[in-house]
């Protein structure tokens, strides 16, 4: 049965993987084609498994692969689990990770390192396969410390470089500071549960489950932090906009479709933990609400391409926690989104790729200007991605983003204004910053550098540029068709909600939103499509342009709290080792140095010294004799 | 005539020897004082066996005696090589085992 060769889908990539690190130069010549081969190998055996799983009646294999520690009476099973969630993930990854691996052959061509590229990037997909696949949280723990590993590798690919380097330190950090949560939420799940796997932990949740409030909420807590480092929400942010160092097809896969939705997974796949604390959920509800403004508000001043889509991954993300977070009913509409938002934002990441490659590598969007023209098919490609963003009717965005609007409102009492109010004001402003970077970048005046020519890429980055477009345009409609996806993922995240009153009439929201985002985009067309856009920067700024140019202050923030006082800590144990420990065993060292030159004074070699001190011994000895005997 | 008058005056004749080691610098006047702190130690060994009236004292120092005849001849030989090497009887150029 091919279904239990389910584990090929992690060994593949890996092997492949192994293959193109370890074989060196020789390997340069077809490497690349055996890294792009293996994820179009996988997204077909995925759609085997998929069709395999759905004409099953249960649509669940859950399958045990060896014992990994079978350690007296703990043990822990390594396995794998194929379901509807975890199936849709791994379509989602093969599908677009084949296109941007294709993408990639033609974006890597000139780069002496390509084969150790597709190298770094099949193991990317073996992580991040196992971390969708895996039936336990610590097999999703292994794959999530790989999927960071990848990350690393990738974003400080151009190693020479050193802001590349710094900025692959710090999206490792960051990971490591969230892999603290889910590491403590394992270690409390083996100490009330005695395992990490999906069935045990879950039956102690949920009808019949025996869990408290208090444990439910201290895992759920621990996710989250675990979910916010590696999906990039707040506080934990600050190293995916800095990730856009990497080439932009990790940027297109790893840090918009597949890793940073890791969280989201995450989080998903522990609803029955989230359904039964109020607490967690609330977390996850506002630090969605949070990042999603902060996203929206930091990409209005970015003045790089890619920056601005960095930011506004975080905001979708953001949209995505705020989703899982509303509880039982919307977790197919987070995924739904998810979805949709892979296809959009790649295709953005991609068109923007082949952008910086048409304009000599550079990416600041004030050198670009009137590429519609000389990139038609960029162009169009870009369109589709943003409008698909923006959430123009009929467009994928249209049909995601405004369900998870109107289940925010449909929450019910303050939270849920608040927090509708914050998502629409979200996506008047994500209209507003994208239709800058698109103004900025296609229309009014070519602003480009001395010796740019500008023209559309290959076809081999090309095709998949357009397929991925395509599917931004009908996805989301494709995706929310009578309920199709919402169904299909009922047995792993819970009923849909159901159609009941609503606190706004979805006409009525639908309307709104539309014309929240119109000023948006009207706001932006004005600013940067009627008016010549400054070649350099302009100086004197209103103050929330200047904090969106820095992050809001995030950055600063880290540094001041975070980074100084560690350096300053390191430094005087530093000072502390040098000085003291040193001190300590070197002067004592010196004072034995010293005491034993006073003492090798009294060698002087005179015959009538050293008969003195025999003299003053002898007598001591008789004074000593005398005393005794006389006491 | 108590003996004590002989211990006071052998105290006294080892004491004198015993400085005269210690400060003369010529080597043959450093062995005549310690020739003289060990006739010193005859005579409190005699008198001790006098007040005792036992001979162990008597008979101890006649081996002193030997003993100090022998160690004479060896230092006196020791001191003659010194002095053909050096052309110096002072103690205090034999100091070559200084640090």
């Amino acid at each position: 049965m091919l279904q239990n060769a389910a584990w090929l889908l992690i060994a593949l990539p890996a092997l492949s993987a192994a293959v193109l690190l370890l074989a060196g130069k020789r390997a340069d010549k077809w490497g690349h084609l055996l890294g792009a081969a293996v994820p179009v190998v996988l997204f077909v055996y995925s759609l085997f498994l998929f069709f395999s799983i759905k004409g099953q009646h249960s649509r669940e294999i859950n399958r045990d692969l060896f014992s990994w520690i079978p350690a007296g009476s703990f043990h822990v099973e390594a396995g794998l689990l194929l379901d509807p969630l975890s199936m849709v993930f791994l379509l989602l990854i093969t599908g677009v990770g084949s296109l941007i691996h294709i993408y990639a052959i033609g974006y890597m061509a000139h780069d002496p390192g390509r084969r150790r590229f597709f190298g770094y990037f099949n193991l990317f997909v073996s992580a991040m396969v196992l971390l969708v696949l895996a039936n336990s949280y610590l097999g999703l723990y292994v794959g999530w410390e790989g999927v960071g590993l990848a990350s690393y590798l990738l974003i400080g690919f151009y190693y020479d470089r050193p802001s590349a380097a710094t900025a692959a330190k710090k999206a490792f950090i960051a990971n490591r500071v969230g892999d603290v949560g889910l590491s403590i939420a394992i270690m409390v799940m083996f100490t009330y549960f005695g395992s990490t796997s999906f069935a045990d932990v879950f039956a102690h949740f949920g009808v019949g489950g025996n869990a408290s409030k208090g444990v439910a909420a201290a895992i759920g807590f621990m996710l989250l932090l675990g979910a916010c480092g590696k999906s990039g929400q707040f506080p934990l942010q600050t190293w995916l906009p800095d990730a856009m160092e990497g080439p932009t097809p990790v940027s297109a896969l790893i840090h918009a479709a597949t890793m940073v939705t890791a969280g989201v997974y995450l989080i998903a796949r522990s609803s029955p933990i989230f359904d039964t604390s109020t607490a967690a959920r609330t977390g996850v509800v506002v630090v969605g609400a949070i990042t999603l403004l902060y996203g929206c508000i930091c990409g209005c001043g970015q003045d790089d391409l890619k920056r601005v889509l960095a930011y506004s991954t975080v905001s979708q993300i953001g949209y995505m926690f705020l989703a899982v977070g509303l509880g039982p009913g919307v977790y197919a509409f987070a995924i739904i989104h998810l979805l949709a938002h892979g296809f959009f934002k790649a295709t953005l990441f991609l068109s923007s790729g082949s952008v910086m490659h048409a304009m000599d590598d550079k990416i600041d969007m004030r050198r670009f200007g009137g590429l519609r023209k000389a990139m038609p098919l960029t162009f169009y490609a870009f369109g589709a991605g943003y409008l698909a963003i923006i959430g123009f009717p009929l467009f994928s965005g249209f049909w995601t983003k405004d369900k998870i609007i109107e289940s925010a409102f449909d929450k019910g009492g303050t939270s849920g204004w608040l927090l509708g109010l914050a998502a629409l004001l979200g996506a008047g402003l994500t209209a507003f910053y994208m239709t800058r970077a698109m103004v900025m970048t296609f229309f009014g005046e070519p602003r480009w550098e001395d010796g740019v020519h500008p023209h559309d890429p290959p076809k081999i980055m090309m095709l998949p540029v357009l397929v991925l477009a395509a599917a931004s345009v009908v996805g989301g409609y494709l995706l929310v068709l009578g309920g199709g996806v919402q169904h299909w993922l009922t047995p792993s995240v819970g009923p849909g909600i159901k159609e009941g009153v609503h606190t706004i009439s979805p006409v009525v929201l639908s309307v709104i939103t539309l014309v929240v985002v119109a000023l948006g985009v009207a706001g932006a067309w004005v600013a940067f499509g009627q008016r010549p856009v400054p070649a350099s920067a302009p100086v004197g700024v209103s103050v929330v342009t200047t904090a969106s140019r820095r992050n809001l202050f995030a950055d600063s923030f880290n540094e001041a709290v975070l980074m100084r006082p560690g350096q300053w800590l390191t430094s005087a144990l530093v000072f502390f080792d040098n000085r003291g420990v040193d001190g300590a065993v070197n002067g004592l060292a010196a004072a034995f140095g010293g005491g034993s030159a006073r003492l090798r004074r009294t060698q002087t070699g005179f015959v009538r010294s050293y008969a003195l001190s025999m003299f003053a011994g002898s007598v001591a000895v008789l004074i000593t004799l005398l005393a005794v005997r006389f006491s | 005539m108590t003996p004590t008058y002989y211990l006071v005056l052998s105290a006294a004749l080892f004491t004198i020897g015993a400085v005269g080691v210690l400060v003369r610098r010529n080597a043959i006047v450093v062995f005549m004082c310690v020739e003289l702190m060990l006739n010193a130690v005859n005579l409190t060994l005699v008198t001790f066996s006098r007040i005792n009236g036992s001979l162990d004292g008597q008979v101890i120092a006649f081996f002193v005696m030997v003993v100090a005849a022998a160690e004479v001849v060896v230092g006196l030989a020791i001191i003659m090589s010194i002095f053909r090497t050096r052309r110096s009887a002072s103690v205090d150029d034999v100091n070559l085992l200084k640090y």
